[in-house]
C-alpha cells in the first residue's frame, strides 16, 4: 500500500520514535494520520499498519474497534462532533445534539446524503472548562450556543468551510 | 529472591517476598481471593473486579491481581464490603451472560456457576434485554459462543503469551466487545485448544468434548500423550469405556496445563472405526480373521520351526510401545529366538550423546531445564511445531525469566521472535552456525542445548566438544521423534545395544539390514510400520505384525494380531528427556491385546513362559529395575511424576550408526501413522495445508 510522501515521512517519524520491540506504539498515530487520506480504515489499511508495526492485524483491529476517532467507514467532509457527558450535559449539551440531529435529518455516526457532514455523539472530549463543545474534524468550538450550532450547521451544509462561517469561531488545537 | 515484607490479611501475621502480588502472597497462605481474569504465569489484566479486597489506609478498595505486598500492609478479604463487591461483581457480570447452564458444556465445572454459588447473586435486578450474539464455529475444534463470555482476556493472552500464535483478539468495545478469531471468521493456529481449557465458562467450547457428556459422569484417567516425545501428560475423560475428552486441569505431569492438538484431541485415532479387532491370517494370499488361539498356535509353531533350522529372525519394535513391551520384546529376540536382530527406527542421536558425555553426572537435560536455565540454544528443529511442549517452556522462560533463546535452523522459526540471535545456515552447516555463536554462548551462564536429526554421529561430539569448551554449565538433550523413542533406546531395541546401553558385541542387523536381507526367514513387527517406504527383500519371509491398524506392513503380513494402543494399557515410557512416566489404562478395544501379552503367550506357545517370566507390567517392570541400569526407580515415584533415569556412566562403545538415524519430522497436525487414523488431525484447515 503507498501513501502520499507527507504521510510516509510522519509514518517513519513514527517508528523511530519508539523503541524496536515496541513498534506497536505507533500504531494508533499512524491509524489516525492514515484514514485522514484514505478516508476510512480499510482492511488493506490494518493490514499494512500490522507489517510495519510488527503486530497481527487482530491487533491492529482490536485498536481500531476501541477507538471511537478511528473509522471503518467513510466520514463526512466535516465530521461533527457534539459531547453530551456529564459537564456539557449540565450546560445544554444533549440539547445541542438533538438540535443538530434534528436540524441534519441524521443520527449518530450517520452521514448526510451528500457526504458534506456526518455526526456523531462522544464521550468527553476534555474541554469541560469551555462547556458545551463541539468538535469538527480536529477544530473546537467552546460555550457553543444553540444559535451558534445552526449557523455552523447551515453553513458547512451550504458548502461553506468552517472558517468562512460567522460569528462562530473555531479554536485551534 | 526479594526480601521478605511482613503484612497481615484478616488478621493473620504472614510473610511475602516484597512485590509478590497480593492474591498470590494469600494464596500460598491459604487465602482464597476469587477472580477471573488473573491467570498465574500470564500477564495482568484487572478486568473482572472480582478479586477485590479491602486494604487499610487505601480509602477505596483495591484489585489484589495487580496490587504488590509491601511491609506493613492490613489487608481485609472478608469484611461486609468485600462479600457485597463480589456479589455486585457477579450480579454484574451476569447481566449478559445466559442462564443456559443445563446444556452448557462447562456446567459442574464453571468458575462463574462455582462464584455464584459460593459468593451469591442469585436475584438480577437488570431486567433490560440481553445482548444476543449468534454461536460460531471457528475451527473443528474450536466453538465460540459470546454471550457466555465474560471478557476476562484469558483466551487471548495463553494464545499470545503462552503459545506466541496471537490467533485470537478482542474487537468492539464495552458491553459489545467479542472474541474475535484472527482469520476474520476461523481460526488459523496451532488448534492446541488452549484457549478452550482456560475459559472459565462456557464460552470456548470444544469440537470433540461439545454436548457429549458431563465432568461427573466421566473417569478421568491421567495418562501420558502417545504421540510426540515431549512425554505431555493427559488426562482422559472417559465415559462407558470410551474417550471423550483430553485435557490436564489438574496440572500433573512434566507439562503442567500444557497440551497441543495431539494430546488433547487426537486421541481419537484409539476410537478409530479401521482398529483391527480380531487376529487375522494370510490363507491363498488373503488375510482371514482367526481365533487368537489359531493365530497364536501358527506363529509359535512358524517361530519354532525356524529357530530349529537355524533360519534368520528379525525383530522390529516400536516408538510408541511401554518399556515393559520393549524389555519383554528384545529378551524374547535375544534369548528366547536367540538373535541381535532387533531393532526399531532410530530417530535422534542419543547413544553418541550418552557416550560423549560419559564422566559426567547430570549432563542430561529435564524438561524442567527448558524452563529454569538461563539460555537454551535450539540446533535444527523447528521446536514450536516438532515439540510443542519443549517450545511453550521455553517461551514461558523466556517471558518469566528473561531467559536468552538462540535458534540455529534452517527456516524461519517461531523461536525467531524470541530469539537472541536467530541463525539460519543451509541443511548440514549447523555445526558452523553455532560455532558462529560461541562468544555470545560463552557469555551466558548456563546453557541448554536442544538439537535433532541433523546432528548425529561425530557432530555431536563435536557439539559437546564445543559446549564443553564454553566453559558454562551446559546440558543437552537429543530431541527424538515419539513418546517411548527414548525408551527403546534404553530398553535395547537397538540391534547393537542390550537394555542399559551396554554393547552386544556382535551386532544384529539394522531395520534397514532385515527389509534388505534376501535370507531372512521370519520378521516380526511390533507397532511399526517399515514397510510405508521400503519393501521386503526376503518375499518368502514369514511376517508377523502386531498392530492396531491395517498398515502397509500389516498387508504384507502373514498374520496379523490387533494391539491395544497406548491408552488401552498400563505400563511405563520414557520421555526425550529420559523422563520415565506412567501409562495408565483408559479405554479398551474389544478384541485386542496388549503387546506385552501378546509377545507373553508366544512365548507360552513356544514353551518359553519359564524363561520370560508373567507378562504383567508390574513384573516387568521390576526386573527393568533390577537389570536396566538408570532405571531404578520404585513404581510409586514413577506414578507420581516423572523421574530423570541416569542411563550410563562410561563409555557405550558402540558406532552409532548414523546413517540409521531419520527423524520423520511430524509436526503438529502429523504423527507417524498414529496421525494417519486421527479424525481431528487430519480435519483442521492447517492440517489439510501442511500435507
Amino acid at each position: 500500500m503507498t501513501f502520499s510522501p507527507e504521510l510516509e515521512a510522519r509514518f517513519e517519524k513514527f517508528l523511530a520514535k519508539y523503541p524496536a520491540d515496541r513498534k506497536r506504539s505507533a500504531v494508533i498515530p499512524m491509524l489516525v494520520y492514515a484514514q485522514d487520506e484514505t478516508e476510512a480504515i480499510t482492511q488493506e489499511l490494518i493490514e499494512e499498519v500490522a507489517k510495519r508495526c510488527g503486530v497481527t492485524p487482530l491487533q491492529v483491529d482490536e485498536v481500531v474497534g476501541f477507538y471511537s476517532m478511528l473509522h471503518k467507514k467513510p466520514q463526512g467532509k466535516y465530521h461533527v462532533q457534539v459531547c453530551t457527558n456529564i459537564s456539557c450535559l449540565l450546560v445544554g449539551g444533549e440539547e445541542l445534539w438533538n438540535q443538530a440531529c434534528h436540524k441534519l435529518g441524521i443520527g449518530h455516526k450517520q452521514t448526510s446524503a451528500d457526504g458534506r457532514v456526518s455526526l456523531e455523539e462522544v464521550e468527553c472530549m476534555g474541554a469541560c472548562s469551555w462547556a458545551p463543545a463541539v468538535q469538527v474534524n480536529y477544530d473546537f468550538y467552546h460555550f457553543v450556543t444553540p444559535g451558534q450550532l445552526d449557523k455552523l450547521l447551515d453553513g458547512l451544509a451550504a458548502g461553506k468551510k468552517p472558517e468562512e462561517i460567522a460569528d462562530v469561531k473555531k479554536v485551534s488545537c | 529472591m526479594a526480601d521478605l515484607v511482613k503484612f497481615t490479611i484478616n488478621g493473620q501475621e504472614l510473610e511475602a517476598p516484597a512485590g509478590m502480588l497480593v492474591i498470590e502472597a494469600a494464596k500460598q497462605n491459604g487465602i482464597e481471593i476469587p477472580s477471573f481474569c488473573y491467570y498465574e504465569g500470564y500477564s495482568l489484566q484487572a478486568a473482572c473486579r472480582m478479586c477485590l479486597v479491602e486494604v487499610e489506609k487505601m480509602p477505596k478498595m483495591q484489585v489484589a491481581c495487580t496490587l504488590p505486598v509491601s511491609a506493613g500492609m492490613v489487608i481485609r478479604t472478608e469484611t461486609d464490603q468485600v462479600k457485597l463487591a463480589r456479589k455486585s461483581t457477579l450480579e454484574f457480570l451476569l447481566t449478559n451472560h445466559p442462564l443456559d447452564c443445563p446444556v452448557c458444556d462447562k456446567g459442574g465445572e464453571c468458575e462463574l456457576q462455582d462464584m455464584v454459588f459460593r459468593y451469591g447473586a442469585g436475584e438480577s435486578r437488570y431486567t433490560e434485554t440481553k445482548i444476543h450474539v449468534n454461536e460460531q464455529q471457528w475451527s473443528p475444534v474450536v466453538f465460540y459462543d459470546a454471550p457466555r463470555c465474560i471478557l476476562c482476556f484469558r483466551c487471548v493472552r495463553a494464545c499470545d503469551e503462552g503459545m506466541g500464535v496471537s490467533a485470537l483478539g478482542v474487537i468492539n468495545r464495552g458491553a459489545q466487545s467479542l472474541i474475535s478469531p484472527n482469520m476474520g471468521d476461523h481460526l488459523e493456529c496451532d488448534e492446541c485448544g488452549q484457549c478452550i481449557d482456560i475459559c472459565p465458562v462456557g464460552a470456548l467450547t470444544s469440537g470433540a468434548y461439545r454436548y457429549q457428556t458431563r465432568p461427573w459422569e466421566m473417569e478421568h484417567v491421567g495418562t501420558i500423550c502417545t504421540h510426540c516425545s515431549d512425554g505431555c501428560k493427559t488426562t482422559l475423560g472417559v465415559r462407558n469405556d470410551e474417550i471423550v475428552r483430553g485435557n490436564n486441569r489438574d496440572r500433573s505431569g512434566v507439562n503442567g496445563e500444557f497440551l497441543c492438538i495431539k494430546g488433547r484431541y487426537a486421541f481419537d485415532f484409539s476410537e478409530s472405526a479401521e482398529r483391527l479387532q480380531s487376529p487375522m491370517i494370510r490363507v491363498n494370499g488373503k488375510l482371514e480373521e482367526v481365533s487368537w488361539s489359531k493365530a497364536l498356535e501358527t506363529i509359535g509353531k512358524k517361530f519354532a520351526e525356524v529357530k530349529a533350522k537355524g533360519g534368520k529372525f528379525g525383530v522390529i519394535g516400536s516408538n510408541h510401545t511401554t518399556n515393559e513391551e520393549n524389555y519383554y520384546l528384545q529378551k524374547f529376540a535375544r534369548q528366547g529366538l536367540g538373535t541381535n536382530n532387533i531393532d526399531h527406527q532410530r530417530t535422534g542421536d542419543v547413544v553418541t550423546l550418552v557416550d560423549a558425555l560419559s564422566g559426567t553426572t547430570g549432563r542430561l537435560a529435564k524438561t524442567e531445564d527448558f524452563y529454569e536455565r538461563k539460555a537454551v540454544l535450539v540446533i535444527g528443529a523447528d521446536l514450536s511445531a516438532e515439540h510443542p511442549f519443549l517450545a511453550f517452556q521455553t517461551r514461558a522462560n523466556y517471558r518469566h525469566h528473561e531467559a536468552h533463546v538462540y535458534a540455529v535452523t534452517a527456516e524461519a522459526v517461531r523461536e525467531d521472535n524470541m530469539a537472541t540471535r536467530s541463525v539460519r545456515v543451509a541443511k548440514g552447516e549447523e555445526l558452523a552456525g553455532v560455532e558462529g555463536l560461541r562468544d555470545a554462548l560463552a557469555a551466558e551462564t548456563e546453557l541448554v542445548v536442544v538439537f535433532d536429526d541433523s546432528i548425529k554421529g561425530d557432530k555431536v561430539r563435536s557439539l559437546v566438544a564445543f559446549g564443553e569448551s564454553l566453559g558454562i554449565p551446559v546440558s543437552y538433550c537429543a530431541l527424538v521423534d515419539y513418546s517411548n523413542s527414548r525408551g527403546a533406546i534404553d530398553m535395547g531395541l537397538v540391534a547393537e545395544l542390550n537394555p542399559g546401553f551396554h554393547a552386544t558385541g556382535t551386532a544384529g542387523a539394522s531395520v534397514d539390514e532385515m527389509l534388505a536381507a534376501n535370507d531372512l526367514a521370519a520378521l516380526w513387527v511390533v507397532g511399526s510400520n517399515p514397510l510405508q517406504n521400503a519393501k521386503l527383500a526376503a518375499s518368502r519371509a514369514f511376517v508377523v505384525v502386531q498392530d492396531l491398524f491395517l498398515t502397509e506392513t500389516a498387508q504384507r503380513a502373514d498374520v496379523v494380531l490387533p494391539t491395544a494402543s497406548a491408552y488401552e494399557k498400563n505400563g511405563t515410557v520414557t520421555n526425550g528427556c529420559g523422563e520415565v512416566q506412567r501409562l495408565k489404562r483408559a479405554s479398551a478395544t474389544m478384541g485386542a491385546k496388549t503387546d506385552l501379552e501378546i509377545i507373553g503367550l508366544i512365548a507360552k506357545e513356544m514353551g518359553l513362559a519359564p524363561l520370560m517370566g508373567p507378562w504383567l507390567p508390574e513384573t516387568v517392570y521390576a526386573e527393568i529395575r533390577k537389570t536396566v541400569k538408570g532405571y531404578d526407580i520404585p513404581l510409586p515415584l514413577v506414578t507420581i511424576g516423572a523421574q530423570q533415569t541416569a542411563p550410563v556412566n562410561g563409555r557405550v562403545g558402540v558406532d552409532s550408526r548414523p546413517d540409521l538415524i531419520r527423524s520423520s519430522h511430524d509436526k503438529l497436525f502429523t504423527s507417524g501413522t498414529l496421525g494417519r487414523y486421527s479424525t481431528v488431525l487430519n480435519s483442521v484447515i492447517e492440517g489439510r495445508q501442511s500435507r
